[in-house]
């Protein structure tokens, strides 16, 4: 009789049946969207909050630069002293005084202007104040040189260079980053699912240890179901735990976002139109925007989600054998430590990697070489693999060479993790070390 | 008589430390055997060999007269030395889960777990997480598991330690009356005195070799060596002890005159008590004779020094 499905069985309700398992499952995706709705509207809050500056001009310049805006909102003081208008800011509770005082030449009225308040200055209400200064003294200049201030205008224009693919299909810019981005959502989610679950794992073998029921199992069972059982037992808990967390979030924020009318364009919207990455997509026209959701709709989901399994499944049982041999090899978990960093290391390697490399430069050297190195592939890869198969896409040869290096590394960290798992688990009392892990090896 | 397990030159060597060296060993059916050696001689390395958790380097095992196959599994409990249970698990949904690893169909295992429920009194722990028990309690639900699935041949590892006098009974009659239904039994120790008396068979074991097997009642034979003790009521302890001694090796004496009790331990030169019974009972009353018969760990010991004198 296969004991494996017992094995699992029992793996699976012993997890799923665990009083902070259960907590978690349920307490997650309120904790998640409470922050999201907390973050929102802690976002409003701030928004609403629009800081009034006075402005004591007495120079001929800047009469019309200062434009009050959501956030900020600009009072003109007309014909009264420095002191007096500094009072007057005081006493009504504004956020700062600019005096701009009266001097010959822009310059000079630049250079003696001042910003006055209470407090240190935010750094964005002096960027906002900054740029108006730049702009009129590069203005002044360009006059200088004969250029009337529409030229000035008209050089200022944005400027998007137009691409296009060789088929003609008009290519957008920002769509590979958008594109990696949602491959690296689901290498992200696969990296944290290793974590997590890998540990899930570590501690149960480590509790089996512990608890000495150990030896009496693998007198009925060989010591590989037991492993296998261990790791299929913990993920379909897992994906469980996934699937709950997932279905609830959104519903939960599908209600939150009804309750408390939240619009979610809010955190995104203003740092994104006065940051610099607002360059990258500036005030897209509707037209854009069409191309951008075709772009998405376009990405390749079944192939994603397809090979999504596949690298989900291989790298997660490469890796949780990894950390069941862990298990093994200790007494308990404080010992875990040292050979955890060694595992991390590459999924923390492979989320960087993919971030600044593949984003950039899907089909870069550095972009493949992770992608078929079997530690990092199913994260790097997963964030190739938005950009398709072929064609612009990722090369089919190195889609295959990484799902067969995976399949052969699988079989090879099985198998070693499994010996070391058959001997660590017998053996009591003694602090592992890696010299001591080569040697079960060859028992 | 047939023999459940026969070992034939079994060797484990773990890197360079040699576990165990070219063991052979006979257990015959239907018998308590004793496998007895100090800690680290290699007792548990052969246990966990014949119950297919590790592998000999060299050699073979049969069990009931075949090599050993996963098959063999179900027709062995073992309770190892280091032995626990789930302990956020449930005792009855533990037992049923054990049990089926075994190879127990789930109804079986559960009428099956009735019985022994039942005879242990512990019916009322079925829906009991296991810490909640005492260790106590612990040890008969990990007995249970160990016999439940009907094995014929059964193996404790060091299996009394741990338990409490009264448990201890408890446990030493079921397995005699298992002995009884025709299972064979190994025990492991290296507490010669605690399973001595149960066992028909014996295997000393040190330092990963065999140094003495066989039947215990034969061992005994061959090792002993006609020193009997002796007490006699007497007023004239003094001078029996010197006439004794012109003859025969004493090995130690106390004479108490107020009492007129006089308490040696002697050496003789045979078997032969007849002729000294004869004279002795001339002397006085004799409170006992009784031959000193050595124990399993004078016997090892005196092996272990034998060898090591070679």
């Amino acid at each position: 009789m296969n004991k494996l499905p017992l094995i699992v069985k029992r793996e699976y309700l012993a997890k799923v049946r665990n009083k902070t398992f259960v907590v978690m499952t349920f307490l997650s995706p309120f904790l998640m969207v409470g922050m999201v709705v907390l973050v929102a509207f802690l976002t409003k809050v701030n928004d609403s909050d629009q800081k009034t500056i006075g402005i004591l001009n007495e120079s001929k310049y800047f009469l019309n630069d200062f434009h009050s805006t959501e956030s900020v909102s600009y009072v003109d003081f007309k014909d009264i002293g420095l002191q007096e208008a500094k009072d007057s800011v005081a006493g009504m509770g504004f956020y700062g005084l600019l005096y701009i005082p009266k001097e010959s030449g822009l310059e000079s009225v630049a250079d003696h202007s001042f910003f006055f308040t209470n407090d240190s200055p935010s750094s964005s209400i002096l960027d906002r104040l900054e740029r108006v200064f730049q702009d009129r003294l590069r203005m002044g200049k360009l006059q200088q040189l004969g250029i009337s201030s529409k030229e000035f205008e008209e050089m200022d224009q944005p400027f998007e260079i137009r691409t296009a693919n060789f088929d003609g299909q008009r290519n957008l810019k920002g769509i590979n980053e958008i594109k990696a981005l949602i491959g690296g959502g689901f290498g992200y989610l696969i990296m944290m699912f290793i974590i997590i679950y890998g540990g899930f794992v570590m501690r149960s073998v480590i509790e089996e240890k512990t608890s000495r029921i150990i030896e009496v199992i693998i007198s009925s069972v060989k010591p590989f179901q037991l492993m296998m059982g261990k790791i299929i037992g913990t993920s379909l808990a897992g994906i469980t735990q996934f699937v709950i967390w997932i279905v609830s979030g959104i519903l939960l924020l599908a209600v939150s976002i009804y309750v408390f009318d939240i619009d979610l364009g809010v955190g995104a919207g203003p740092s994104l139109a006065s940051g610099d990455v607002s360059n990258m997509m500036a005030t897209p026209t509707h037209d854009t925007m069409q191309l951008y959701a075709a772009e998405l709709l376009k990405i390749p989901w079944g192939t994603l989600v397809g090979f999504f399994i596949v690298y989900f499944i291989l790298g997660y049982l490469i890796y949780s054998s990894i950390y069941s041999a862990i298990g093994a090899a200790v007494d308990n978990e404080t010992d875990t430590q040292q050979f955890i960093f060694p595992i991390i290391m590459p999924l923390m390697l492979a989320i960087y990697v993919g971030f600044f490399s593949v984003f950039n430069n899907p089909n870069g050297p550095i972009a493949v070489a992770f992608s078929l190195f079997p530690l990092t592939s199913p994260i790097v890869m997963m964030m190739r693999l938005s950009g398709g198969i072929g064609g612009s896409g990722v090369p089919a040869w190195q889609l295959i060479a990484s799902i067969l290096i995976l399949i052969g590394t699988f079989i090879a960290i099985v198998w070693l993790a499994a010996k070391i798992y058959r001997v660590g688990i017998l053996t009591y009392g003694k602090k592992p070390t890696y010299k001591e892990m080569l040697k079960w090896l060859r028992y | 008589m047939d023999n459940i397990l026969v070992a034939k030159e079994v060797s484990k060597h773990y890197g360079r430390h040699t576990a165990l060296n070219k063991i052979s060993l006979e257990i015959p059916e239907n018998s308590i055997y004793g496998l007895l050696g100090p800690n680290g001689a290699g007792k548990t390395t052969l246990i966990r060999i014949i119950n297919q958790i590790t592998h000999p380097d060299s050699g073979e095992v049969l069990l009931a007269g075949q090599p050993l196959h996963p098959k063999h599994i179900s027709m062995i409990g073992y309770l190892p030395e280091e032995r626990g249970l789930y302990k956020s698990m449930k005792v009855g949904e533990q037992v049923l889960y054990l049990a089926q690893l075994k190879g127990l169909s789930k109804n079986d295992a559960k009428q099956r777990l009735k019985f022994w429920f039942d005879r242990l009194e512990i019916g009322d722990w079925w829906n009991r997480k296991v810490q909640e028990l005492s260790k106590g309690m612990a040890q008969k639900i990990q007995f249970i598991v160990t016999v439940l699935h009907e094995p014929k041949l059964l193996i404790f590892d060091e299996p009394f330690s741990g338990f409490d006098p009264i448990n201890a009974n408890i446990i030493k009659d079921e397995i005699l009356q298992l002995k009884q239904n025709g299972t064979s039994i190994i025990f492991s120790t290296h507490r010669m005195e605690s399973v001595e008396e149960l066992c028909e068979y014996i295997a000393l074991i040190h330092k990963s070799e065999k140094i003495l097997d066989g039947r215990l009642s034969d061992i005994k034979k061959a090792y002993k060596n006609n020193v009997y003790k002796v007490g006699l009521e007497s007023g004239q302890g003094e001078m029996i002890l010197r006439g004794l001694s012109n003859k025969f090796q004493i090995i130690s004496s106390h004479y108490s005159k107020a009492e007129r009790q006089l308490d040696f331990t002697i050496q003789l030169p045979s078997g032969d008590t007849r002729n000294i019974l004869t004279q002795l009972a001339a002397k006085g009353n004799i409170n006992n004779f009784v031959e000193t018969i050595p124990s399993a760990s004078d016997i090892f010991i005196q092996t272990v020094q034998g060898k090591n004198k070679v």
